[in-house]
């Protein structure tokens, strides 16, 4: 019970951090919406795939990639919070480590959602027009992917000493995550080895069922793309909780 | 239960370093208890290790009864800490850093605003309660950390330097708060410092700690009388110091570059006999024994080198050594 209420407070204060600090929306927001109307835009004049506009083509990627940007980076603010020593008011209060990775993993989730949301209302500019079911599964993909994301950024957080080495490490992983999703094209006809690292990209699944949601293209079906979210969520969930034991 | 904290063993090694070496001490229920000495000697660790954050290396504690390494639980629950590096969030209000504090440390619902106004009150933050963090001073900071460790009422406080760095002023406020808790609370306290007043003026018993061991553990006054009564700091144109013996008065006579140091009980009484000893005398300086001294005694080294303070003979060494 007390550790509910603790859990409570830990979200509470990530909440109130993420609506102080306007600009990390304001940026988090600013690329995604840049690749889709930039990118998308642009190439959307000229390509189309299957009979879909490029730009709507790439819209649920982008979507994907709104959220694993968001989640993953997510991580940092860990590592600030212990530069700066505030995270040892938490580590020495009567708070199991469990309860200290759950709240940091639902405030990271509650900050990527809130981008997600708005993402997602910006669909109909790109001719993507949501019913309530297809919103609701949507959002829920993205928080399945928001989940896994976010406790791997925390996990990354939790072993780094410095922002810049967080930053560093990131930057290797955020990038080869997106491009090998398939956010920016389609899945068929792929050479061999590059087919074979979009397999093995979790986030494909999230691209692949947002597809599916959005525009009714997916290359799996959406129960094979739902259970890998939901098993990739379990896996980095469980690392993080231990990794958050092990901190320090 | 007696001891409010005690130590059994209790070492913490970095690599070869030996920060904590097998120390074992016992801490009163209800006692301002000061661990002096100077940077690195292996004060905070021991306050980590006490507060759980950090694993002994061999040995353990008891903190409230319970053991730090099997029931780090029950001792959280019990202990109250603030540290040396401050570490509320800047982002947050006062009143929001104590209420997120409040709801870590399962304070009752009914009674959390309650206790909340009590601790602003107590450290005088109650106007800028709704201030962010960030547009505090240095000082009200510490007070805020002050009034957190407080919030649950803690059997036990750790305070880790809690004047480091303050102006006199504020260093003064924060003193007088420590003894207010003290009283009020009947808490048992345990406090870092590097200060000689601070030890002197707040704590009941003192523990001289130097490269991670013990070397004495009394109260001030005890530790003060220990060196002998007043010093008296001489120049003058005596070869043989030893001369000084014959004074009933002087028990100790130490040399140092042209000068030479006696102790004598009650000096001022006895200065009279000791310049017709030395005769000609070019310079004198008389001051009751400090804790500084106790910590020369003890150490053979000045608490703070660096700093300006200190006796008259620290100050000559340090000058002397820049030529
Ligand atoms: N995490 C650490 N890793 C390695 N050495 C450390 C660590 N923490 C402290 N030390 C060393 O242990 C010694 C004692 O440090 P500390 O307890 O911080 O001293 P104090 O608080 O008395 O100034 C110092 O020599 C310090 O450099
Ligand atoms: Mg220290």
């Amino acid at each position: 019970m007390s550790q509910l209420e603790a859990i409570y407070a830990l979200w509470l204060r990530e909440i109130k951090v993420f609506t102080r600090e306007r600009s990390r929306i304001v940026t988090s927001i600013f690329t995604p919406i840049l690749w889709i109307f930039v990118f998308g835009g642009g190439l959307g004049s000229a390509i189309n795939i299957g009979n879909v506009n490029y730009q709507t083509f790439i819209y649920p990627g982008i979507l994907a990639m709104s959220v694993l940007f968001s989640s993953v980076f997510f991580g940092v603010y860990i590592v600030w919070d212990r530069k700066i020593d505030i995270l040892k008011e938490v580590l020495v209060a009567p708070i199991s480590r469990t309860s200290i990775f759950v709240g940091k993993v639902l405030g990271g989730c509650t900050d990527s959602m809130v981008q997600a949301l708005i993402m997602l209302s910006i669909g109909f500019f790109v001719g993507v027009y949501f019913t309530p079911m297809s919103f609701l599964v949507a959002f829920l993909i993205l928080f399945l992917l928001s989940l896994s994301l976010v406790s791997t950024g925390l996990i990354i957080g939790s072993l780094m000493e410095s922002p810049e080495g967080f930053n560093m490490v990131i930057s290797f992983l955020v990038f080869p995550l997106f491009l090998f999703s398939g956010a920016l094209f389609p899945l068929d006809n792929l050479p061999l080895w590059l087919s074979i690292i979009t397999y093995i990209d979790p986030v494909t699944y999230g691209v692949d069922s947002l597809r599916f949601v959005t525009i009714g293209i997916s290359k799996f079906p959406l129960y094979i793309d739902f259970s890998i979210l939901i098993v990739f969520a379990t896996i980095m969930f469980t690392i993080g909780t231990i990794s958050f034991e092990r901190m320090k | 239960m007696d001891n409010k904290i005690e130590t059994f063993n209790l070492t913490k090694k970095f690599g070869k370093l030996v920060a904590v070496d097998n120390l074992n001490v016992k801490i009163k229920n209800g006692e301002i208890f000061g661990l002096l000495g100077p940077n690195g000697a292996g004060k905070t660790t021991t306050i980590s290790m006490l507060c759980t954050i950090l694993m002994p290396t061999e040995g353990t504690a008891n903190v409230n009864g319970y053991d730090i390494i099997k029931e780090s639980d029950a001792v959280r629950k019990s202990i109250g800490i603030v540290f040396q590096q401050p570490s509320v969030d800047d982002i947050l209000t006062g009143r929001e850093n104590l209420r997120l504090h409040a709801m870590w440390y399962s304070v009752p619902k009914k009674i959390r605003n309650e206790r909340i106004d009590e601790v602003l009150k107590l450290v005088g933050l109650e106007a800028r309660q709704n201030s962010l963090v960030k547009t505090y001073s240095g000082g009200m900071r510490r007070r805020l950390e002050l009034a957190r460790g407080l919030l649950h009422l803690p059997e036990v406080l750790f305070l880790d330097e809690p004047t480091l760095g303050l102006d006199p002023q504020t260093r003064e406020h924060i003193w007088d708060y420590i003894e207010v808790m003290s009283e009020e609370r009947k808490m048992s306290i345990i406090l870092t410092t590097h200060y000689m007043e601070e030890a002197d003026r707040l704590c009941d018993r003192i523990a001289i700690i130097d490269s991670g061991k013990i070397l004495i553990i009394d109260d001030p006054e005890k530790l003060k009388e220990s060196i002998g009564g007043d010093i008296v700091c001489l120049k003058s144109k005596v070869k043989d110091p030893r001369i000084f013996k014959k004074i009933e008065s002087v028990s100790g006579i130490e040399v140092k570059g042209d000068y030479i140091i006696l102790k004598v009980k009650n000096a001022s009484e006895n200065l009279q006999q000791i310049f017709e000893v030395a005769k000609k005398v070019e310079k004198v300086e008389i001051r009751s024994a400090s804790l500084n001294d106790v910590f020369l005694k003890y150490t053979g080294k000045d608490i703070r080198p660096e700093s300006g303070e200190g006796g008259i003979v620290q100050r000559i060494m340090r000058e002397k050594s820049l030529r």
